[in-house]
């Protein structure tokens, strides 16, 4: 890669118990990249998102923009990674900007009603881009399910972080606001963001990521652009499915099509 | 984006009307009793007015009993709030978790070995003690996500040991008029009490409170989850040990004076969450002023029901609280019934 790495991890490994996670993981990501993380369930992909946004000890070095993950606080650290957690869940009815706005704690904007310029601009800019503006001054609980998942996206955009890591942000969604949400982190990237993203669903991986990392059993077994991530081969060993494939508009189509 | 809007004027009413409300509670808690007194009379008497036996009664008999319920009333709907913040749970609060009764376990027990009398300091330290290793080990049981399940189980655990321990500490004591004291001082009174109580109480409530106030912004980003809040910047892991900390200071120097006094701190947030919202950072001080204005309102209530002997304002608020509990479990049940929600 020709740019300057943002994100680069050498040999972690993570334990949850007495269960290693993710073993010996090592890679260099840069910005402006959609980074999908793919792989079957259990293979550790969760684990290796929270690892390299430090939010579970791990061995092995991470280093976020030069800097060693370790050295940085942990407020330094909620500014360099903005994290959304599966299944966006809000315990109490607030007000869908309070949520937002709470995209600001890392700055310093603790209270979503003392914002300043800067802040109430960031979380602005946020809600457009995720078209959430209108509904602002709902409760997140009566929104629905596509409505509540674009308030979240629009909670981690609003930290402006460099790296933006997302797990199974299109779950449980209709085809429609998975669209919406890769178009969104999509455009993310675009600005400049490191976005990853972990995902279940191939097909948005092929056609959305510039960067396909594919865990198996905590291993890093492919790292590369949806080609050569997605290839027959490495479906085939790493998901035991073979694929249908397609183009349309020079866009790869893959569809998981049957179990070997 | 203008985000002074009308849900801030109304906190701003609703503040505004609780301090009046607790102001004039506090008034009243003056002038009832044996001896009825006017407003006019009290403030008098207050500043060194009036007859001498009505100085007497203001500042030195009803004060420190006002002063204990304002402070004591306040702590936990404070506590409550706090415990509901972190855990995102309304049915989260200090009796619930045992920790009232582990902290009267604390005190009895010193009590008891004759370690301390009622006036030394010894008795809220080994109330706050046993009150942190309620809280603590409650915490640990239930985990990172605990449902109402296990959090109202462990807590319902932890309070039948503590209540067993004290049965047991008070079966072994020698002196059954000892025994008696203990038992009465158990369902939680502001009788009698004294500005040495208040003394012996005040500063662990002070630090307390202020430790759960200085966290009501935590609370606020724990709405997205342990996960998020933590990758807002928020150290989970020392958040929740300030809670237990400022919960078991605030709760067990209340405990120390004034017994068990239950269920305020579980019914005060949720009379406010309709009026103030659900943030968990802004119901903390709303939550405190009910609960002092509960159990002012509790304390000069025992005084006024006619009984042939006093009545406990302990009981009085249990008796108010387990209806209310059981509402509440009504209105939670589809969550309980999930189990582990």
């Amino acid at each position: 890669m020709s740019e300057a790495v943002l994100l680069a991890a050498s040999s972690v490994s993570v334990s949850l118990g007495n269960r290693v996670v993710v073993r010996d993981v090592s890679l260099a990501l840069s910005g402006k990249h959609l980074v999908a993380l793919v792989g079957p369930n259990g293979a550790g992909k969760t684990t290796l998102l929270r690892a390299l946004a430090g939010l579970v000890p791990s061995l092995g070095t991470i280093e976020v923009g030069g800097d060693a993950l370790p050295s940085l606080t942990l407020q330094e650290r909620a500014q360099r990674f903005a994290y959304l957690p599966q299944g966006h869940q809000v315990h109490w009815p607030l007000p869908a900007k309070d949520i937002v706005a709470l995209g600001r704690y890392p700055h310093g904007a603790v209270d979503p009603a003392r914002l300043t310029e800067k802040d109430t601009a960031a979380v602005m800019r946020a809600m457009q881009a995720t078209d959430v503006v209108a509904l602002r001054d709902r409760s997140v609980t009566e929104l629905s399910g596509g409505e509540r998942s674009r308030v979240a996206l629009a909670r981690v955009l609003a930290v402006e972080a460099p790296i933006l890591l997302a797990d199974e942000p299109t779950a449980s969604l209709d085809p429609r606001y998975q669209l919406e949400v890769m178009s969104n982190l999509r455009a993310a990237a675009d600005r400049g963001m490191l976005v990853i993203v972990v995902t279940h669903d191939l097909g948005l991986a092929a056609r959305f990521a510039d960067t396909v990392l594919v865990l198996s059993d905590g291993r890093l077994v492919s790292q590369g652009p949806p080609a050569v991530g997605l290839s027959d081969k490495i479906i085939a060993d790493v998901f035991r499915v073979r694929t249908y494939r397609a183009d349309h508009d020079h866009d790869t189509v893959i569809v998981p099509w049957a179990e070997i | 984006m203008v985000m002074t809007d009308a849900a801030a004027r109304r906190r701003a009413i609703v503040m505004v009307a609780l301090v009046v409300l607790v102001g004039g509670l506090a008034m009243a808690s003056l002038g009832v009793g044996p001896v009825k007194l006017s407003p006019a009379t009290v403030i008098d008497a207050l500043f060194g007015g009036g007859s001498e036996v009505q100085r007497i009664i203001v500042q030195q008999i009803r004060l420190p009993r006002m002063i204990l319920a304002l402070a004591i009333g306040g702590i936990l709907g404070l506590s409550g709030a706090a415990l509901q913040g972190l855990l995102r749970n309304p049915l989260a609060s200090p009796s619930l978790f045992g920790a009232p009764q582990a902290a009267a376990f604390g005190a009895v027990l010193v009590i008891a070995l004759g370690l301390a009398d009622v006036r030394s300091f010894a008795l809220p330290a080994a109330a706050i003690v046993a009150a942190f290793a309620s809280v603590f080990v409650l915490l640990a049981i239930a985990g990172r996500n605990a449902g109402l399940l296990i959090l109202i189980l462990a807590g319902l655990a932890i309070s039948s040991l503590a209540g067993a321990a004290t049965s047991l500490t008070m079966n072994l004591s020698r002196n059954p008029f000892a025994a008696l004291e203990i038992a009465f001082w158990l369902l939680g009174s502001l009788e009698d009490r004294s500005f040495r109580h208040v003394m012996l109480a005040l500063p662990f409530i002070v630090v307390g409170a202020t430790i759960l106030f200085s966290q009501r912004h935590a609370f606020r980003a724990l709405s997205v989850g342990e996960e998020a809040a933590q990758s807002l910047g928020v150290n989970v892991g020392r958040l929740r040990l300030l809670v237990i900390l400022g919960v078991a200071l605030g709760v067990g120097g209340a405990v120390a004076v004034a017994g068990a006094i239950g269920f305020i701190g579980l019914v005060a947030p949720h009379l406010m969450r309709p009026l103030i919202g659900y943030d968990p950072g802004r119901l903390l001080v709303p939550s405190a002023l009910t609960g002092a204005a509960l159990l002012l309102a509790a304390d000069i209530a025992v005084r006024i029901i006619p009984s042939t002997s006093d009545i406990k304002v302990g009981v009085l608020t249990a008796l108010i609280g387990v209806p209310f509990f059981l509402y509440l479990i009504v209105r939670e049940r589809r969550a309980l019934s999930g189990g582990v929600a």
